[in-house]
C-alpha cells in the first residue's frame, strides 16, 4: 500500500566551504513528488548556501547532489528559482510578460529566440499566480507583494517540478504574506510542485509546509513535519521560544 | 543655406558620418551602461584607453587601434580584478584610470608634435576625423549591433537581474565582460568625437532622457539614438558657424536638452 513516490532531490552527506570556513557539514536530505520543505535556521546559517547548492552554483568539498537524478546543472529546466528580495531598478523598463518570460531561458538556451509556444507559457504562468492582467504593465508599477508572484510567475514558466525559494516574502506586508502562502500552497497541493522553501518566519512556515528542517551548518532533519526542541537548541544554539502555540500545525511535538 | 554647403567640404562629411555612428553606439550601449550600473567603470575605461593611444602614437601606429587594444584590456581587467582579487571595483577602476592617463601623456609627451594631438584626443575633434578613422567606426559600430541583436534577451536578463540569470545558467561573468568589451569599443569610438573628458556625458545623457519619456527597451533604444544624432548634428552646425570646438559644442547642446527635460518633467 505504500505508494512509490518519485524522488526528485537527494543530497548525500554535503560538505561545502567557503572562504577556508565550513558552512554546509554532512547534509544529507532527501525530498520527494509532492513534498513542501521548509528550511529555518539562524542567519548565516548557511540556508541561502544550501539553495546555491542545489542549483548547481557552488562547488562542494565532498558528497553529491542529485535532482532527479542528474547533476544540480544539468537538472535546471526542471528546477524553478525565485532569489532572495529580487534588487532591481524601480524604473526598469521591461513589462511583466517579458520579466516572466526571461524564465524560458533554460529551455530555450542562448542565442536563440523566444516563440509563441514561450509567450503562451509565460501568459499560463502568470495567471497560475493571478497575474494575467498585470501582463503589459511595467514591472515596477507592481507592489512588492504583486512583483513577488511574477517572481513564481518566471519561476513556473519553463513548468520545473521542483520550486526552490529563498526568504520568499521578505519585504512584504504580513497580508499580501498570508495571500502569497496560499499560492504556494495551491503550487503544491492542486499542481503538484514539490517545493522547498527558505524562511525564518517559523509560524508562517508551519502552517503550510509539510516537512521541515533546521539548519545551521548541519541540518536537523527527519524526514517529517516535527523537531524537537532539542533540535532546535542546537541549531540556534540557544532555547528558541518563537514557535507560536495555537497555530492549526505546530512545528513541535509535545516533549512529555 | 550656410548650414547646408558644410557638407561640400570631405571633413565636414566624415566628422557627419563618426558623429552618427557615434550616436547608434549611445543610444544602445549608453541604455546598457545606465541599466547595468555600469557608468564609473565605462569612464574608466575611457580614460585608460588614453594609454594605448599613447603607445600607438609613440610606436608610430594607428593611435585609435591601440586606444581599443588598451580599452578592451582595461575592461577585461577591470572586471577579472574585481570578481578575483580582493580589491573592489572602485578601486580598481581609479587605479586603472590614472595609470592609463598617466601612461599616454607620458609617451605623447616623448612622440613628436604631441600638444596639438593631446589636445584633439582629451576634447575630441571631431573635424580631424580621417576616412580611415571613419572605416574603422563604422565597422565597429556594425559589430556591436550584430552581437545585440544576437545576445538581445541575454543582456536583458544580465542587466535586469544578474542573480537569478546566474541561477538559471546565464554564463553572467562571460556575459558581463562581453559588455564590457562593447563599451570599451563605444568609448573608443565617442574618444574621436567629445574626446577622453566628455565621453561619458554622451554615452549617458541621450539614454537619460528617453527612458524618461518612452517605455520598453527597443523604443528607448531607438528615441536615445535620434536624440543623440540630434545632438552631434546641432553641436557640429554650432561648431562649424561659431568657430568653436565641436566636442565641447556637441556636449553643451545634450547638456541643455537634459536640462530642459529635467525642468519639463517636472
Amino acid at each position: 500500500m505504500a505508494e512509490i513516490k518519485e524522488r526528485i532531490l537527494s543530497i548525500r552527506d554535503l560538505w561545502v566551504s567557503q572562504g577556508g570556513h565550513v558552512v554546509l557539514e554532512s547534509i544529507n536530505l532527501e525530498l520527494f513528488a509532492g513534498d513542501f520543505l521548509g528550511i529555518i535556521g539562524p542567519n548565516g546559517g548557511g540556508k541561502s548556501t544550501l539553495l546555491k547548492a542545489m542549483l548547481g552554483l557552488i562547488k562542494s568539498d565532498r558528497g553529491e547532489i542529485s535532482l532527479f537524478g542528474l547533476p544540480p546543472a544539468r537538472a535546471r529546466s526542471r528546477v524553478g528559482y525565485v532569489p532572495q528580495k529580487t534588487v532591481f531598478d524601480r524604473s526598469f523598463p521591461v513589462k511583466v510578460q517579458d520579466v516572466v518570460l526571461m524564465g524560458r531561458y533554460s529551455r530555450v538556451g542562448l542565442l536563440h529566440r523566444y516563440g509563441t509556444e514561450d509567450r503562451n507559457c509565460s501568459l499560463r504562468a502568470l495567471e497560475a499566480v493571478g497575474m494575467a492582467d498585470r501582463a503589459e504593465r511595467e514591472i515596477g508599477a507592481l507592489s512588492g507583494g504583486e512583483q513577488q508572484r511574477v517572481f513564481v510567475a518566471r519561476s513556473l514558466v519553463s513548468d520545473p517540478d521542483l520550486l526552490l525559494l529563498d526568504e520568499p516574502t521578505a519585504g512584504i506586508d504580513s497580508a499580501q504574506q498570508t495571500d502569497f502562502y496560499e499560492l504556494l500552497s495551491h503550487l503544491n497541493c492542486d499542481l503538484g510542485k514539490a517545493i522547498v522553501m527558505v524562511s525564518h518566519d517559523l509560524t508562517a512556515i508551519s502552517t503550510y509546509v509539510n516537512k521541515i528542517a533546521c539548519l545551521n551548518q548541519r541540518l536537523y532533519y527527519h524526514g517529517s513535519k516535527e523537531l524537537s526542541n532539542e533540535d532546535i537548541e542546537k541549531a540556534y544554539g540557544c532555547p528558541v521560544e518563537m514557535i507560536a502555540h495555537g497555530t492549526p500545525h505546530r512545528v513541535l511535538r509535545e516533549h512529555d | 543655406m550656410i548650414e547646408l554647403n558644410f557638407l561640400s567640404y570631405e571633413f565636414m562629411r566624415n566628422a557627419l558620418l563618426a558623429g552618427l555612428a557615434a550616436a547608434v553606439l549611445c543610444g544602445i550601449i549608453g541604455i546598457y551602461v545606465i541599466l547595468n550600473r555600469i557608468v564609473f567603470i565605462s569612464d574608466g575605461i575611457a580614460h585608460a584607453a588614453f594609454g594605448g593611444i599613447g603607445l600607438g602614437y609613440f610606436l608610430g601606429y594607428d593611435p585609435l587601434a591601440f586606444g581599443i587594444g588598451s580599452a578592451v584590456l582595461t575592461a577585461i581587467g577591470i572586471g577579472l580584478t574585481s570578481s578575483r582579487a580582493k580589491v573592489s571595483e572602485d578601486t580598481a577602476i581609479g587605479v586603472f584610470m590614472a595609470t592609463g592617463m598617466a601612461l599616454g601623456i607620458m609617451l605623447l609627451t616623448l612622440s613628436r608634435g604631441y600638444a596639438r594631438d593631446l589636445f584633439g584626443y582629451l576634447f575630441g575633434n571631431i573635424l580631424a576625423v580621417s576616412m580611415n578613422d571613419v572605416l574603422l567606426i563604422l565597422s565597429l559600430t556594425a559589430i556591436i549591433l550584430a552581437l545585440v541583436f544576437l545576445l538581445y534577451k541575454e543582456l536583458l536578463l544580465l542587466s535586469f537581474d544578474p542573480v537569478y540569470a546566474q541561477a538559471i545558467g546565464l554564463p553572467v561573468s562571460s556575459l558581463r565582460l562581453l559588455l564590457l568589451a562593447m563599451v570599451a569599443f563605444s568609448v573608443v569610438v565617442l574618444i574621436k568625437v567629445v574626446g577622453i573628458i566628455m565621453v561619458i556625458a554622451l554615452l549617458t545623457i541621450p539614454g537619460a532622457i528617453s527612458r524618461r519619456y518612452l517605455k520598453g527597451l527597443p523604443s528607448i533604444m531607438a528615441g536615445s539614438i535620434i536624440l543623440g544624432a540630434l545632438f552631434v548634428i546641432i553641436g557640429l552646425l554650432i561648431s562649424y558657424d561659431l568657430d568653436v570646438p565641436s566636442g565641447a559644442a556637441i556636449i553643451l547642446t545634450a547638456a541643455v536638452a537634459f536640462f530642459l527635460s529635467t525642468l519639463i518633467s517636472r
